[in-house]
């Protein structure tokens, strides 16, 4: 009997690790052989831990489990959920790049390669390094990190520029609120990331590459250290890569807890052990990056998507999504939802779908009031805006940003005007220091919704005005988004910024 | 960088040939401070003062630039934490589900009226912005073990662990 518990965080966080012992000591007690395997998360987190067994006849999954219902588990008496793919919101999914996360063990090769893993890699090794650009431009993929900048254009230019050193950086400092793909893609299918990094350096000319992750993520950052170990051992990484006579390999960084390090030149700096300072451009990264080289700087999920990419062909990717956003986005639903987790899709669904339907409205019961979507610089969108598709240039068009696709749902019980003066709030703390609308602007930023919120008049103009002086006069989308999600606060939820009166009074 | 009351620690403060050992093991890679730092910092708990000048040394940089390195990190100490660290979520989508209210019963069952550390040293409790656990908040961390879905149930289980 194969039983199946999630090492995912949140699977942990909910009770996975008890869960796993449970079972591994009602199986010795009672005498019966099982294989426990530890997998990545299927993403549907309001199930978790969500346990699989397959005693013969496929795998069929319970949850979420809590070790008193082990014994039950085990007897065969527990309601189950039936196979994975039959639960709804797994099966409405376009599973490309998360096809094999949960579903293979995440530290075995061997799972990996029998589920598509490394045919991708295999293939691009066959291609010369401007067919391997040429093949990630078609493909249509665009920044996963939040910019949606053209992956294959970036690629370019490092391939053309000149140097004898090159890297590829993978931005996993995943820091926005509501995010947790590249967290799930690390610690449910490491080797997909690293066949991603190897592909883009193979393409670029580049033989290291670093994972730059955030410490908040210690399970991400064991996984994928050991990873790593295993490929080297087996071949995928060194100094001949799957015998090809080429070099690549890759090292994990931890960051220190700056979330302005997501942003890519000041993950540069914190890269190079100094402050992670932003730094302006020009010069990209891509000419002069980690050490004033060139270098690759790449989401996560842009890079775990490349083999998927290259086994299954630039076409065939290409052929999902809407307008000029290819391909698949990783949803991630988060916040007061009934059912969250992460749900892959090609672009195009509407946020009401997604809200609504899929997520099937709070967690509260209570109705959807708004929905921040791509972090913490994303706008709050209200329920007006539930028609706007999924799209890079259809969120923009209405005012807000897809960001790395997190979506966080807010019940009616959410105050807008606090929420606005959070995002000041956390612009101030977290602002690098180094341009002036965003490191004086954020205070001023908070000082000017408190006056809004104690009655002052003339603060409404004033806070608009500082918006646009920090969205154009900032360096990068820390001091420049923020206005984002304080404005359609402001703009979409007037009456929270009413004046306030004392509770006292 | 977290100012943490500091408490007579259980080890003896780092010598000059531990900490020399620590930034030797990281000296020849690409970028070697913020490893030098996180290595200290795991064996010490913190980032010794007398630290600072043997990695400028060695480094061949000035005594400046790492003090501005380790002030502009959120996680690095400058004194050892308590006996555990607690680390509560106060992103968006954690106060979407009622952060700020278990945050603050937390620290008031604590006996704190803001993050910090308890005067018995027990626990140190620390905001955090996103823990990756956001379809599943209120988050937490109590010394790094991921706890979602925090309420009252689990409030009580997380505050006899760091009591015991």
């Amino acid at each position: 009997m194969k039983i199946w518990v999630p090492l995912d965080s949140a699977a942990i966080a909910l009770g996975a690790d008890e869960v796993a012992a449970a079972i591994a000591a009602q199986a010795a007690e009672r005498g019966v052989e099982i294989e426990l395997i530890r997998n990545g998360s299927r993403g549907m987190v309001w199930l978790e831990p969500l346990v699989e067994i397959d005693r013969g006849a496929g795998r069929e999954a319970f949850g979420p489990i809590a070790p008193r219902d082990v014994p039950a588990l085990l007897d065969g008496t527990l309601p189950g959920l039936g196979p994975v793919e039959s639960i709804p919101f797994f099966a409405r999914q376009t599973r490309l790049t998360f096809a094999r996360c949960g579903l293979i063990e995440p530290l075995s090769l061997q799972d990996y390669a029998a589920h598509g893993g490394l045919a991708g890699l295999r293939r691009a090794l066959t291609m010369a390094a401007p067919e391997i650009v040429d093949e990630v431009t078609r493909s249509g993929l665009r920044g996963r990190g939040g910019a949606g900048f053209p992956t294959g254009i970036k690629w370019n230019t490092v391939l053309n520029a000149p140097g004898e050193q090159k890297y590829i950086v993978c931005n996993a400092d995943e820091g926005d609120s509501g995010t947790f793909a590249d967290r799930m893609i690390m610690e449910g299918d490491p080797f997909s990331l690293i066949e991603g990094m190897v592909i883009a350096g193979i393409g670029v000319g580049a033989t290291r590459g670093y994972v730059y992750i955030r410490s908040e993520y210690p399970v991400a950052i064991d996984v994928m250290e050991r990873a790593i170990a295993i490929a080297r051992h087996q071949g995928v990484l060194g100094s001949d890569v799957l015998g090809s006579g080429r070099a690549f390999d890759i090292e994990v960084r931890v960051g220190a807890g700056a979330y302005v390090c997501g942003e890519e030149t000041s993950l540069l700096n914190s890269l190079e052990g100094k402050r992670g300072v932003v730094r302006a451009k020009p010069p990209l990264p891509a000419l002069e990056g980690f050490l004033g080289r060139p270098t690759v700087v790449n989401n996560v999920i842009s890079l775990a998507t490349v083999p998927v990419i290259f086994e299954k062909g630039a076409q065939h990717y290409a052929e999902f999504g809407l307008g000029r956003s290819r391909g698949t986005v990783t949803l991630q639903i988060a916040g007061n939802v009934r059912r969250g987790g992460l749900f892959e899709t090609a672009f195009g669904l509407t946020l009401g779908e997604i809200v609504d339907d899929i997520a099937g409205g709070t967690a509260s019961g209570r109705p959807v009031k708004a929905v921040q979507v791509g972090g913490p610089l994303g706008a709050y969108m209200p329920r007006e805006k539930f028609d706007t598709p999924m799209g890079y240039e259809e969120f923009d068009g209405q005012g807000g940003l897809i960001g790395h696709a997190g979506l966080v749902v807010f019940d009616d019980s959410a105050d807008m005007l606090q929420l606005a003066r959070f995002a000041m709030t956390f612009c101030a703390i977290e602002s690098c220091g180094k341009c002036t609308p965003c490191r004086i602007g954020a205070v001023r930023g908070v000082e000017t919704i408190d006056r809004i919120a104690a009655g002052d008049p003339d603060a409404i103009p004033l806070l608009t005005d500082l918006c646009d002086t920090m969205r154009d006069g900032s360096l990068c989308a820390l001091g420049g988004f923020t206005p984002y999600p304080v404005m359609s606060a402001l703009t979409h939820f007037p009456g929270d910024f009413a004046p306030r009166r004392k509770a006292a009074a | 960088m977290q100012s943490a009351q500091a408490f007579a620690s259980e080890s003896p403060s780092p010598t000059e040939e531990d900490i020399r050992t620590i930034v030797a093991a990281h000296v020849d890679r690409e970028g070697p401070l913020l490893p030098i730092l996180h290595g200290l910092q795991h064996a010490f708990g913190h980032i010794p003062q007398s630290a600072l000048p043997l990695i400028a040394g060695m480094l061949n940089i000035s005594r400046a630039e790492v003090h501005g390195v380790v002030s502009f990190y959120h996680d690095f100490r400058d004194a050892p934490a308590g006996r555990h660290v607690l680390k509560l979520c106060g992103a968006e989508a954690c106060q979407s589900m009622g952060a700020d209210a278990i945050g603050a019963e937390i620290l008031r069952a604590l006996g704190l009226d803001r993050h910090g550390t308890t005067p018995d040293g027990a626990v140190t409790v620390e905001p955090v912005y996103c823990l990756g656990l956001c379809a599943c908040g209120p988050a937490a961390m109590l010394d790094g073990r991921p706890v979602g879905r925090l309420d009252a149930e689990r409030m009580t289980t997380l505050l006899r662990e760091v009591r015991a």
